[in-house]
């Protein structure tokens, strides 16, 4: 008999399996991620959550019988029924005792949980995003490893050579272990007197020869406690606190499909800066002609009427700022997301608010503005919004602001292009 | 005596230990006969691997296969379905899987239980022996998986996966039941598939890409049919080999795919046709062995009363009322049947010398048993050693399902009268023959649209489920690349059954 043991093969044989389930699903996988997404805040973004996928396309047809026909069953347990009774045929199509398949059946709830990276990876396909900020957004350390002295133990890839053998080298000096050619030399020796015929010699030889193949074997060529392994450390990448500002305007114009696109800007944003500090501070403003910080539902799904005006966000962000955020302990950054209307006469305070307040205080500013899909036939725009306008006047080199149009969700990376490219610095 | 264990931990010495101590058994008092073992021990995650590619140690990939790892998954994570303690191959040398969660008794099981009932009833039944080929099996397998990754780097997934998608869908019709073809070699296999390919490579010829519209491969395939494949044998069972054989579009590797299918089916139809003699065997030898274990003082009592329980769990069976009732429990059956066996041979009442004189009281159960698993599959065994002891302790009634009524009608129940019919009842449901359906190619319209005739033979009105009857079509239509279409005959007569009973797919 021979036991083997594969508990240390490698894990998830059936992996490739699951990627091509998940690709032949990938119609439903996509929409059920869409719908998951609406349901999701945008702190959750990135938790593990199972997403039922409807059963359509995985079926495996074979022919089989059906449930027509005449046919004997047997069942055990009969307790009182005797012959000629009569069973009332169960509903429901299936009879008694027709052997459950062993698979192919119970199909129709089929649902599964796919994993927090491929959630991730259906999300940033629709957001187009470039691979490396994907590779940069995935990882869930912030961390690399550094060199850290030696270890007693480790993996076989991290064996120190040198260290190991120069530690052996000493033991075997020390404790004087015989070297070959010691021992070859006593052979010779012992050759030479078996020649000649020299028994004294020859019973002393090998004694002494069997001596030292015995020390020897004792003292090891390498010993385990000469072995040393590289050591590393996981050395955490310097992070800090942020806070995050979704300012949404929130009046009739902005539509579902705009809430939408902005939802996952948020989404976007919040990844981005959950990756780079330890703690992320989101706070939601919503503005009609009046601003107010509400909670996460309130923001996306309440609608209020009234009139546009920018300014208001913008003073109650700051409003926030002063208050609980001091500028030196907390990276800030504000997302802003909008239909691009603004009252006119609202222009010089926003001008004011962002040059003299929000922009010196965050690290970025990014502006979103959400338009219908690029299909939509009363979607004809001309020229630039009240807002773009307005903004378009503090752009400059040195000021944190981004600025991007999107109908569509693989649109909006374009406003963080600047972000994760500054990022790439680290 | 002393004992081989204490406590539930396991280790690799103790497991070298029972083995020998089991081995003695089996081999010696129980007279089994087994391949060389091979137990690997395995962890959950891979358990559930194992399940997921249908118990085999290599598989080609498949999305199907994930989709029954995910299914096993979610059921085991939240707590609907326990993992089998083991899994075992039949493969010369005998793999058998082992958990690492299971304890040192259940390790003792297992090991009686796969390593010597399973293996002994693989290697000495005659339809493994016939129809399956213990030694090459993981060769074929390793070249099965080379050969469709392969395919998959030259023709891209989406290809292989459709011809596998049809191939999985006829697998049940890619079985030959009564013929065996000649059994080839793994050199053989590679030899043939390296053929096929050189004879793709070799009659390439460019000319026939520039004729518009069409598959160029269409053209050439098509002569080919005609000039090694004069006379195409009807009516034929195997769909998968016609296909394979005689499909007009299909490409050299297209072919083999189907042929991997076929092979694999093969492999598994003996599996299939005595699965409850199968855990019958297994199950009672591994009652026998753990029995005398603890009769010869070698495990104590604590680990026989583990035992215990795990083997009533095991053969519990519930009744047809019960809320667990899942069918006939096919090693409480297999098991109840052997134990009575052992009973007439050893000590039978007058009934028994009636209902089997040839072996009551002959004095050597473990022969007659023996015998009966070399010789025997599901449904004839039944027929043969169900007995009424059996019946009337599984309290077995038989009822009559007849299309229309509006209830089910007692028709025997464990009686005098009611035994033998209960008995055939019972064989029949045991039966693939009768399980599956049965589907001829009976013609093809060659020199015309090449409409392929399909025929399933109808007995007692058990038609084909219609709506997966049309999907499984269209997957015979796409390797046949022509129209399709499948008639429904009564099976005495032959004649068309009078209600709409085709279907077409073009």
């Amino acid at each position: 008999m021979n036991i083997i043991d594969r508990r240390l093969n490698p894990k998830g044989k059936s992996l490739p399996n699951r990627q091509r389930l998940l690709r032949r699903m990938k119609a439903q996988v996509r929409k059920a991620v869409a719908q998951s997404i609406a349901g999701r805040r945008v702190t959750e973004i990135d938790a593990d959550k199972s997403v039922s996928v409807p059963v359509e396309g995985i079926r495996e047809p074979t022919f089989r019988k059906g449930a027509s026909g005449n046919r004997d069953i047997v069942l055990p347990g009969n307790q009182k029924l005797t012959k000629g009774d009569r069973v009332p045929r169960p509903q429901g199509g299936g009879g008694v005792g027709r052997d459950a398949s062993d698979s192919g059946e119970g199909e129709d709830d089929f649902t599964f949980s796919i994993s927090r990276e491929e959630f991730l990876d259906i999300f940033f396909e629709d957001l187009e995003l470039p691979d490396m900020v994907k590779r940069r957004l995935t990882q869930s350390t912030a961390s690399v490893p550094a060199r850290a002295g030696f270890a007693i133990s480790g993996g076989p890839q991290s064996l120190d050579v040198v260290r190991t053998l120069r530690n052996s080298v000493a033991r075997r000096l020390a404790l004087r272990r015989p070297t070959d050619d010691s021992i070859e030399a006593l052979e010779a020796l012992l050759a030479e007197a078996e020649a000649k015929g020299n028994a004294d010699d020859v019973t002393r030889l090998t004694a002494e020869i069997a001596l030292l193949q015995r020390r020897r074997r004792i003292i090891p060529w390498v010993d385990p406690v000469d072995v040393r392994y590289r050591r590393f450390e996981a050395r955490p990448v310097p992070i800090a606190q942020a806070v995050m500002f979704c300012l949404m305007d929130v009046s009739g114009s902005m539509n579902e499909h705009m809430k939408d696109l902005a939802k996952r800007f948020f989404m976007l944003l919040y990844l981005f800066l959950q990756r780079r500090y330890e703690a992320v501070d989101v706070i939601f403003i919503r503005h009609t002609h009046e601003a107010k910080e509400v909670d996460e539902d309130t923001f996306f799904t309440s609608r209020e009427t009234g009139g546009t005006v920018v300014s208001s966000a913008l003073v109650a962000a700051d409003g926030i700022i002063a208050e609980r955020y001091p500028v030196d302990s907390w990276n800030i950054y504000v997302a802003q997301a909008s239909d691009g209307d603004n009252l006119s006469l609202d222009r010089d305070r926003v001008l004011a608010a962002m040059s003299a307040k929000l922009l010196p205080a965050c690290q970025y500013f990014a502006y979103l503005e959400v338009g219908d899909p690029p299909d939509h036939s009363w979607e004809d725009r001309q020229g630039a919004s009240e807002l773009w306008k307005t903004y378009e006047s503090l752009l400059a080199p040195t000021v944190p602001l981004a600025m991007r149009r999107a109908n569509s969700a693989n649109e909006i990376f374009g406003v963080f292009q600047e972000l994760f490219a500054r990022s790439g610095v680290h | 005596m002393s004992l081989l264990f204490e406590g539930r931990e396991w280790n690799f010495d103790k497991l070298k230990g029972v083995y020998d101590a089991v081995s003695e058994i089996a081999l010696g008092d129980l007279g089994l006969d087994v391949y060389p073992n091979q137990v690997e021990v395995i962890t959950s995650e891979q358990m559930l691997d194992a399940y997921a590619s249908i118990g085999l140690p290599i598989l080609y990939r498949h999305w199907s296969f994930g989709k029954s790892f995910v299914r096993d998954e979610s059921l085991y994570r939240k707590g609907f379905q326990g993992l089998a303690y083991e899994i075992v191959i039949n493969s010369d040398p005998c793999i058998s899987y082992i958990m690492e969660e299971n304890s040192m008794t259940m390790q003792t099981l297992v090991l009686a239980h796969a390593a010597f009932g399973h293996n002994h009833f693989f290697k000495n039944n005659h339809l493994f022996r016939q129809w399956t080929d213990a030694t090459a099996i993981l060769d074929y397998l390793t070249f099965a998986r080379d050969f469709i990754s392969g395919c998959e780097e030259r023709y891209g997934i989406e290809a292989v996966e459709r011809i596998l998608d049809a191939a999985h869908a006829l697998q049940l019709q890619g079985v030959n039941r009564y013929t065996r073809r000649p059994r080839r070699s793994l050199a053989d296999e590679l030899a043939r598939e390296r053929e096929r390919r050189n004879y793709v490579e070799t009659t390439w010829n460019p000319l026939w890409t520039t004729i518009p519209g069409g598959k160029q491969d269409t053209v050439r395939e098509v002569e080919l049919l005609s000039s090694e494949n004069p006379s195409i044998e009807f009516p034929e069972e195997n769909l998968l080999y016609f296909l394979e054989k005689n499909s007009p579009v299909l490409r050299g590797w297209e072919r083999e795919i189907l042929r991997i299918a076929r092979n694999l089916a093969q492999y598994f139809y003996p599996q299939r046709q005595t699965k409850m003699m199968n855990e019958g065997c297994a199950t009672f030898v591994h009652y026998e062995i753990m029995t005398r274990l603890h009769e010869g003082g070698k495990i104590d009592d604590g680990a026989f009363l583990e035992f215990i329980q795990a083997h009533t769990s095991v053969v519990f069976q519930p009744a047809f009322d019960d809320r667990r009732y899942n069918g006939l429990n096919p090693y409480a059956l297999g098991f109840a049947i052997m134990r009575d066996i052992q009973r007439i041979c050893s000590d039978p009442t007058d009934e028994d010398r009636a209902w089997f004189p040839e072996m009551a009281g002959n004095g050597d159960p473990m022969g007659t048993l023996r015998g009966i698993w070399a010789e025997y599959r599901d449904e004839s065994f039944l027929l043969q050693f169900l007995s009424p002891k059996v019946i009337r302790d599984f309290r077995m009634i038989s009822l009559k399902d007849e299309e229309g009524l509006p209830y089910f009608e007692v028709s025997s129940i464990h009686d005098e009268q009611g035994y033998r019919d209960i008995r055939v009842a019972l064989a029949r449901q045991y039966e693939c023959a009768r399980i599956d359906p049965e589907i001829e190619v009976t013609d093809v319209n060659l020199r015309g649209d090449r409409k392929l005739l399909l025929e399933h033979r109808v007995y007692d009105g058990q038609r084909l489920d219609q709506a997966s009857l049309r999907a499984t079509l269209q997957y015979v239509r796409s390797l046949w690349g022509y129209a399709v279409r499948l008639r429904e005959v009564d099976g005495q007569t032959g004649l068309a059954l009078s209600a709409v009973a085709e279907t077409e797919v073009s």
